[in-house]
């Protein structure tokens, strides 16, 4: 998958122009339906930037899970394993989560919440792992089976906040509050939680990873150029597909288990607004560099939190954002198919 | 109606809407396009579906849904193969697209609720006599004309892709375009060509949900249907009976929810949701490995 930056100019400008041109195909479009266009972009704006609590804890707090999993999907995508099942993996770390935040009850935060977040981790790469398995073993595409894999996850969480981990009286479908001390902590009198620093800090590791390491270097020649990785000889390309999916499925979960122990305290069925979907894009605008998931991811939780306000304020329903997402997606794709994108699938 | 023959009616009825898309999906991959927007095209073909009865009667609604999954597939071929980016995620942005759009036009149309659409349907087309065969009858000869049109569709598209001049060059173009496009075929046309049928087929079979099974339009209310039947052409092995047979087993996966619910089994519904798709997972493992997909599938045409 080669959307790697190509000359700086490109690399800065196509991200704005993208973006740019996103929101004028949504503006002309609300304007022919009859929506009062510019009162919609207004109450976007609000939504996403009106005030310190909108930037705090509407537009960071939605740019966490779009910044962890993009840098899943960017992973991935280096590696040529296209992984868009991260909403599954997404919903398994979010399970996987609650259920170990319940079991532990009151550890102390030090130790309970590292473990908490590791539980999501170790469950979003195992959902991520059958998905390794059929590629490897059998060439299954991994776009199929991720994506499959995300509709058995969704069906999973529904029974179990209607199941095993329902709420005690049984009545709503999500599960008991996880225990106070295992809440990620927030910046006083804003909803923002740790997991943002986290999310900061997950991206420079990424990037040192990918510019420094040998593994890293080994995922993009796999990326690239699986043939010529493999007659190489030096490069074991499965392990390292394998590897890329794996971390791609764990970051993913990790995102679900911060959601639940930062945002919402609790499992639900609709925990996710497609954060596994809208990372794609996520990744795709940041050209898969994890210092631009930063940038792009913060553009995205933007765009969400001005989604929500839209709606509320401009009776626009928020899934016309998905239009500004599909125009960034298909400009950055078209634009960089000029510079001839290539790429084989292993199952052929 | 007995139990068995009830099964049999839900699993054909269930696996008519995939039939169409598969059907349609098996074209552009033997032409080497491997097209994820037949997801949107499905949901764009639901609601136009809605749109077209609900002004015009079942009919209109029928042609309306064949031409909104058209619109997504022209947008599809326009990025994914005239300006020659990576499919899968062309696919990807396309759906999204589709999701976004018909969510916008849909509260437009029928209020923001959008509760209680109550959309014209059609009703079966008992064939004289034959629908009264004990077990079968049901199943194949009391059904929604799209079922048996969808049926005919699978000889038609065999025929066209297997005993025609334009269906050996469709083929040539799916296993190297390179060396068909050095033949004079025009390749870039003819992907084109075969990613709009699967478009047109995807609207069909949006239709098929909307106006002969469920009656109403929701929001994704297509739920992966369009990807599942990608899997189906895979398991199909790329061939028109295999497509058909694979589209009836998830059908009949799907069916089995509510012939277990009939015998009163306590199992929570939420497994039987998760049915088709883990025998999906658990099929392409088994069939994949024995059988060649196009060699040109996915890959983006590098000449024409």
């Amino acid at each position: 998958m080669r959307v790697a930056p190509r000359g700086a100019v490109l690399g800065w400008l196509l991200p704005i122009g993208a973006a740019a041109l996103g929101l004028a195909v949504l503006a002309v479009g609300l304007a022919g339906l009859g929506y009062d266009a510019p009162s919609a972009l207004a109450a976007l704006w609000r939504g996403a930037f009106g005030s310190w609590y909108a930037i705090t804890s509407a537009t960071l707090v939605r740019a966490v899970p779009l910044v962890i999993v993009g840098l899943g999907i960017a992973v991935a995508f280096r590696g040529g394993a296209l992984n868009i099942g991260a909403e599954g993996q997404f919903y398994a770390g979010a399970i996987g989560a609650t259920w170990v935040a319940l079991l532990l009850g009151s550890w102390p935060p030090l130790v309970g919440v590292p473990v908490v977040l590791l539980a999501g981790a170790i469950a979003g790469a195992l959902w991520a792992a059958p998905a390794v398995l059929l590629k490897l073993r059998f060439g299954v595409l991994e776009v199929i089976s991720t994506l499959l894999l995300s509709f058995v996850a969704e069906a999973l969480v529904s029974w179990i906040v209607q199941g095993p981990l329902q709420e005690p009286s049984g009545i709503y479908p999500q599960s008991a509050p996880i225990p106070a001390a295992l809440r990620l902590p927030t910046l006083p009198g804003t909803r923002l939680h740790a997991g943002f620093g986290l999310a900061l800090l997950l991206a420079v590791v990424a990037w040192a990873i990918f510019v420094r390491t040998r593994w890293g270097f080994w995922l993009r020649a796999v990326g690239e150029a699986p043939r010529a990785a493999a007659v190489s000889g030096r490069i074991p390309v499965d392990r390292v597909i394998g590897a890329a999916l794996l971390w791609s499925g764990g970051l993913a979960g990790l995102a679900g288990a911060i959601e639940v122990s930062g945002v919402t305290y609790a499992l639900y069925q609709n925990l996710s607004p497609g954060y596994g979907f809208t990372a794609i894009a996520v990744a795709l605008l940041a050209r898969l560099n994890p210092l631009g998931v930063i940038a792009s991811g913060l553009v995205f939780g933007a765009l969400e939190a001005g989604a929500s306000g839209m709606q509320r304020d401009a009776q626009v329903p928020s899934v016309a954002v998905y239009v500004v997402q599909a125009v960034i997606i298909v400009v950055v794709l078209v634009a960089v198919s000029r510079a001839r994108s290539a790429r084989t699938l292993a199952a052929t | 109606m007995d139990p068995l023959s009830g099964f049999l009616a839900a699993s054909v009825r269930i696996a008519t809407p995939l039939l169409w898309a598969a059907t349609g999906e098996l074209v552009a991959e033997r032409a080497g396009v491997i097209n994820l927007s037949i997801e949107g095209a499905m949901l764009a073909g639901c609601l136009g579906a809605a749109l077209g009865a609900a002004h015009g009667g079942p009919w209109v609604g029928v042609a309306a849904g064949a031409a909104a999954g058209l619109l997504v597939a022209v947008g599809f071929a326009a990025v994914a193969v005239i300006g020659r980016s990576d499919q899968i995620i062309a696919g990807t942005a396309l759906t999204l697209a589709s999701i976004g759009v018909t969510g916008v036009i849909y509260r437009q149309a029928f209020g923001s609720a959008g509760a209680g659409l109550d959309l014209p349907t059609l009703g079966a087309v008992e064939v004289p006599g034959l629908h009264r065969v004990p077990i079968l009858g049901p199943a194949l000869f009391a059904q929604p004309a799209l079922t048996y049109l969808g049926l005919a569709a699978v000889p038609l598209i065999w025929w066209l892709l297997f005993r025609t001049r334009f269906g050996l060059r469709l083929r040539a173009t799916g296993e190297g375009a390179a060396a068909a496009h050095a033949t004079g075929v025009r390749v870039i046309r003819t992907q084109v060509i075969a990613v709009l049928l699967s478009g047109l087929f995807a609207g069909v079979a949006g239709a098929t949900l909307v106006l002969a099974q469920v009656g109403t339009f929701a929001e994704r209310m297509t739920a992966g249907r369009g990807f599942i039947a990608i899997a189906i052409v895979v398991l199909g092995r790329w061939r028109s009976l295999g497509v058909l047979l694979g589209a009836l087993l998830f059908g009949g996966t799907t069916a089995l929810q509510f012939a277990f619910q009939a015998m009163g089994l306590a199992v929570p519904y939420q497994f039987f949701l998760m049915l088709p798709y883990l025998v999906a997972l658990v099929a392409l493992a088994g069939v994949v490995g024995r059988v060649r997909a196009p060699a040109g599938l996915a890959r983006t045409i590098e000449v024409g």
